[in-house]
């Protein structure tokens, strides 16, 4: 098992989250976070003043899949969330060692 | 023959008596309709004035931020009870009260009323104390986000029962029982580019010099760090309301419900557009993007400059006010930034330097042609003004801090005056940004 991060766009959640079903991925969790990258945030203007603005608001949505699925899943994302500008995101994929469905004990993928 | 002659003549004479009787009670019904008009007109004018109001409230607390809410808010519903009754009580009288030759002197309390009497005085004090509260309430803006609350309630109880109306009874007295020197000299200021706005924007001045700037404006290296406002359509929301408040503001100013009226709507709106557009323009070309907050007082600042000679100016001149007036609103925002007069939404610029532009320019674009003259007084007008709103603003900023206190502490204005001045948060629901809660 795999457990996959993608921090992207807020407006490309919906987009993603039905193209991953669609590959029968079964469930996944979101949150509203802040964050930046290489390029540091941006700058604003206000009243003539510039400042900068470091954490960009940004949606991390985190799944589980089993190994043979982790390719699909990753091309899936690029896929939907790549307009090929700075602040696109990025992804990060950990192995994961455990899933349990609290309600029946199962175990591993079968968790899923 | 001789007989039915005379009997013609008789019949001719009453008839001719019926017709100027006739004639003469058709004039005294126009006149009752014109007097009935006068007063509709001049009281409508004076909700829409009042209107401003709540189009202050929404600019001042849009461009401060969320945990200064309630304080602005309850700032500009205190400037205008205070006002009223300051106004009620000694401001009327020194304005407009009969001469003692610096000020007027009667007056006070309404005392020019007495029920069964003429109550014109009625519908004259309540377009002028909405004028009153509109001088008061700009200060509130350019001192936002540290002023003590007890002191914000002394200085604008003396700002409306005093400084205002004493300046105003040196240009506007004769509107009723009083007589000022500036008048009797010729300035021109219809509606009150200086004797409203510009008085309101200088004890500002003299306020945000005192206070000093809001912790964390500036960087160690004294760059300016700005400090956005918390909601930009509350702010755009109060401007337009401003703008339709100022058809009350300028075209009110006739207190008489006459064809004057459509010129001064025409010229109150040209400027405003003028103005709008051409802070637009210059915070393109300068910041490299059409900036909101600049466009928006540059509609005002349009609106100002237009207020003094909206009566006697060509509409094609008041294109020139507001666009001139919203180009100065830029350079004097960026100005005042830069010498560290700290006025969170720019009411110094726009009532003050767009205030005093408006006045001289009543005179420079006067239909039927201006003078040095004409020019001389409007200058003399704007200093005078200038002198006695900063000077006696400046003093009473210095007795309160020396006495009540004038600035809340640095603990209190990080925490925010919603907290620390009234035990309130004006957005319990929301949790705040981590903007807000940097330490500044």
């Amino acid at each position: 098992m795999k457990k996959i991060e993608a921090i992207i766009k807020p407006h490309k959640l919906e987009e993603v989250k039905e193209g991953l079903i669609e590959i029968n991925v079964t469930g996944m969790t979101m949150s509203e976070v802040k964050g930046f990258g290489r390029q540091k945030g941006h700058t604003e203007i206000y009243r003539g003043a510039e400042y900068r603005v470091d954490f960009i608001p940004k949606i991390k949505l985190e799944l589980v899949v089993d190994d043979s699925q982790v390719s699909e899943v990753v091309d899936l994302i690029k896929d939907k969330v790549s307009t090929g500008k700075i602040g696109d995101g990025k992804i990060f994929i950990t192995s994961l060692e455990e899933t349990i469905r609290i309600r029946t004990g199962e175990t591993g993928t079968k968790a899923l | 023959m001789r007989k039915s002659l005379l009997l013609a003549t008789i019949l001719l004479l009453i008839s001719a008596g019926h017709v100027l009787g006739a004639e003469g009670a058709a004039k005294q019904a126009a006149n009752a309709v014109q007097t009935n008009l006068d007063y509709v007109w001049t009281l409508v004018a004076a909700c829409l004035v009042f209107f401003m109001q709540a189009g202050f409230a929404l600019v001042e607390s849009g461009m401060t931020r969320a945990k200064n809410s309630i304080n602005i808010l309850m700032k500009n519903l205190m400037d205008f009870s205070m006002g009223t009754i300051g106004f009620w009580a000694i401001g009327f009288g020194l304005m407009f009260g009969v001469s003692n030759g610096i000020t007027g002197s009667s007056g006070f309390f309404l005392s020019d009323y007495t029920p069964g009497g003429d109550p014109w005085v009625l519908a004259f004090w309540m377009f002028q104390v909405v004028f009153c509260a509109t001088a008061a309430t700009i200060v509130s803006g350019a001192m936002a986000e540290r002023t003590k609350f007890h002191a914000y309630l002394i200085f604008s109880l003396l700002i409306s029962a005093f400084i205002y109306p004493v300046f105003g009874s040196w240009a506007w007295g004769g509107l009723f029982k009083g007589g000022g020197w500036l008048e009797a000299l010729g300035f021109i200021d219809f509606a009150g580019s200086t004797v409203v706005h510009s008085v309101g924007a200088w004890i500002g001045l003299a306020g945000a010099i005192m206070l000093g700037p809001r912790k964390g404006k500036y960087k160690s290296d004294g760059s300016v760090r700005p400090i956005p406002g918390h909601n930009l359509p509350l702010v755009a929301l109060g401007v337009f309301i401003l703008w339709l408040g100022w058809f009350g503001f300028n075209p009110g100013s006739t207190t008489a419900g006459s064809t004057d009226i459509a010129l001064i709507f025409v010229n109150t709106n040209l400027a405003a557009a003028a103005g709008a557009i051409a802070a637009m323009f210059i915070s393109w070309v300068k910041f490299g993007k059409p900036e909101i907050s600049m466009s928006l007082n540059g509609a005002l600042a349009g609106l100002v400059a237009i207020t003094a000679g909206c009566a006697s100016v060509a509409p094609s001149s008041s294109v020139l006010i507001g666009a001139i007036a919203g180009v100065l609103v830029v350079f004097a925002v960026l100005f005042f930034d830069r010498i560290k007069v700290d006025d969170p939404v720019g009411a110094v610029s726009v009532h003050g330097v767009c205030g005093a532009w408006g006045t001289l320019a009543a005179g420079l674009f006067k239909a039927g042609g201006t003078s040095l003259g004409i020019i001389g007084v409007q200058l003399l007008g704007i200093v005078t003004c200038f002198a006695w709103s900063f000077g006696t603003g400046l003093l009473m900023f210095y007795v309160i801090k020396k006495t009540v206190g004038l600035r809340i502490s640095e603990e209190e204005e990080m925490e925010g005056l919603d907290y620390s001045e009234h035990r309130g948060s004006a957005y319990p629901d929301f949790i705040s940004s981590t903007f807000a809660q940097q330490s500044f």
